[in-house]
């Protein structure tokens, strides 16, 4: 082996523990919560023994099963609302003027880069103002509202790809303006709103603190639930559903990409 | 040409109503209650209430560990980024995906494992105490919160980082090695001036949830450490005085609309996003 082999071997070694060290750092978590939903023990900082009573307690556990269902929903329709508004507003802020688009876009941005804690309070003052009733329907228009920028994010750089005059030839070939959007514009458009609304979708999912805010007494996403249980410790179920929802998507991923990735190896061969 | 501008108008009526409801009318609430005292008048002796002693202090702590929180963030996520630019990955969605990926675990939970990992006979102090080392005592300390800040919020700084490098027109790093620049004086003159959008990007979204924070703190930090965020969740869940918590997110939004004057300049043509 050469010097400078020798040396870049070194190098790629490195390179590899020092990824492996912060993967280690950020999956660490998720392996001790995958573990702890294995735990016979009812207590966290104990090993029982290994069990799958969890799983099966889980699903007799009304409380938990209904902020499921409420997380779920919640996510789905504030994901597909937020999709839906955001991939309008981009094709109408596209064709403003640069003055008028960077004053929206100055606007879209502020859910994104204001502090949770800041858009939480700031929607429950408005709801408590105009005698919103606090429930589900309040979370959902806070989730609908934090979405629609990062649907926003994703959309707009593929409208700005999209030629234009690709869309008037389709009007000038007959084809009404509604037409000529979904043949020509929204095949082009679409993986930008669909990595929206999974991102958006994700996002929901994971949201605890402007649901902290904007939720009434009574209603409980996962995350809530969750937050209710951190003093009286954490019901080893949370970790079972956890783990199988993580466990779900880590699956649903591997799929989806699988067909990719065969070609990037017979790209290398 | 007329008829064009009325379907403009049709399509981004919803959004622009949505975007006053949603977020300019409950920003002007804030800054409404912020301003006004219980009978209506107007004061600011609640926007002034952060120069109290114990308000001042909460501040200064949250300001602390945001601030190394986010230096950590960039040190260890620039020469990752950097490695991982580097391996030619041929989907960058996948690189997005390993970071984004932990998110489908509860942010709460992911947090309260690590309560499970520093504790004094947690994972780590088991694995410190095999190899003869002594054990950390690193739970309910700041540095228990520091850790949860990076953990949680490193991926926002390493993708936009990340994104940035990806973008480099490869051969202009060719070009100056050409000319006889060293890999160090390529990295310092070429490479890093081309990531500072992103890097003020990553700063943008590490600092301002880590200053902001309640949850961590709570989570990690026992109940004994005050963050300023914890001050304002409480004014607005316990105590009930949302003049006082508004005010005190004036503060907050100081800061954040620094923040975002900041990047604006450094980043006009939004080069430093996260995908």
């Amino acid at each position: 082996m050469t010097k400078t082999g020798k040396k870049n071997a070194v190098k790629t070694t490195a390179q590899k523990i020092y990824i492996g060290l912060i993967f280690l750092f950020l999956y660490a978590p998720i392996l001790t919560l995958i573990l702890l939903s294995f735990n016979a023990s009812r207590v966290r900082t104990k090993w029982g023994g290994f069990s799958f009573k969890w799983y099966v307690s889980l699903f007799g556990n009304r409380e938990i099963m209904q902020a499921l269902w409420n997380t779920l929903f919640i996510a789905f329709v504030a994901s597909l609302a937020a999709a839906v508004i955001g991939t309008a507003a981009c094709i109408a802020v596209n064709r403003m003027t640069r003055k008028k688009r960077a004053v929206v876009m100055g606007i879209t941005n502020i859910p994104m880069l204001n502090a949770d804690i800041v858009t939480g309070i700031s929607l429950m003052l408005l709801f408590i103002s105009f005698g919103f009733k606090f429930g589900l329907g309040t979370i959902l228009l806070s989730h609908i509202t934090f979405c629609i920028p990062y649907v926003m994010l994703c959309v707009m750089p593929r409208i700005r790809q999209v030629d234009a005059s690709v869309y008037e030839a389709a009007m000038d070939l007959g084809a009404s303006p509604l037409r000529a959007f979904f043949k020509v514009v929204f095949p082009d458009i679409l993986p930008g709103v669909l990595s929206g609304y999974l991102m958006a979708f994700t996002m929901s999912l994971d949201d605890f603190i402007i649901t902290h805010f904007t939720k009434g007494a009574g209603v409980d996403t996962l995350s809530t639930k969750i937050y209710t249980e951190v003093k009286k410790g954490i019901k080893p179920e949370m970790y079972a559903l956890s783990t199988i929802i993580f466990l779900t998507v880590l699956l649903l991923l591997f799929l989806v990409n699988r067909p990719p990735k065969e070609k990037i190896d017979k790209q290398n061969i | 040409m007329k008829n064009k501008k009325r379907t403009g108008q049709l399509l981004s009526a919803p959004y622009l109503v949505w975007a006053a409801i949603f977020i300019l009318v409950p920003l002007g609430m804030v800054f409404y209650y912020g301003l006004t005292d219980k009978t209506g008048a107007f004061t600011i002796a609640n926007v002034a209430a952060i120069m109290g002693a114990e308000h001042a202090k909460a501040l200064w702590l949250s300001i602390g560990l945001s601030v190394v929180s986010t230096l950590i963030c960039f040190l260890l996520a620039y020469p990752l980024a950097m490695i991982l630019a580097n391996m030619n990955v041929n989907q960058h969605s996948f690189i997005v995906l390993v970071f984004i990926l932990p998110m489908w675990m509860n942010f709460l939970l992911r947090t309260l494992a690590w309560q499970t990992l520093l504790e004094k006979n947690g994972v780590l102090n088991q694995i410190l105490g095999f190899f003869h080392l002594p054990p950390l005592n690193l739970i309910n300390t700041p540095a228990a919160i520091i850790l949860g800040m990076v953990y949680n919020f490193l991926p926002f700084m390493v993708l936009p980082i990340y994104n940035a490098l990806v973008k480099i027109d490869p051969s202009v790093v060719n070009a100056a090695r050409d000319l006889g620049a060293n890999g160090i004086q390529t990295f310092l003159k070429i490479t890093f001036p081309l990531t500072i959008p992103g890097i003020i990007s990553g700063i943008t979204m590490v600092f301002v949830p880590a200053l902001t924070t309640f949850v961590i703190s709570k989570l990690l930090g026992g109940s004994k450490i005050l963050l300023i965020g914890n001050v304002i969740e409480e004014e607005f869940t316990q105590a009930g005085n949302w003049h006082l918590g508004s005010g005190l997110s004036i503060v907050l939004m100081i800061f954040i609309i620094f923040n975002m004057v900041i990047s604006a300049i450094f980043d006009k043509n939004g080069e430093g996003s996260m995908l």
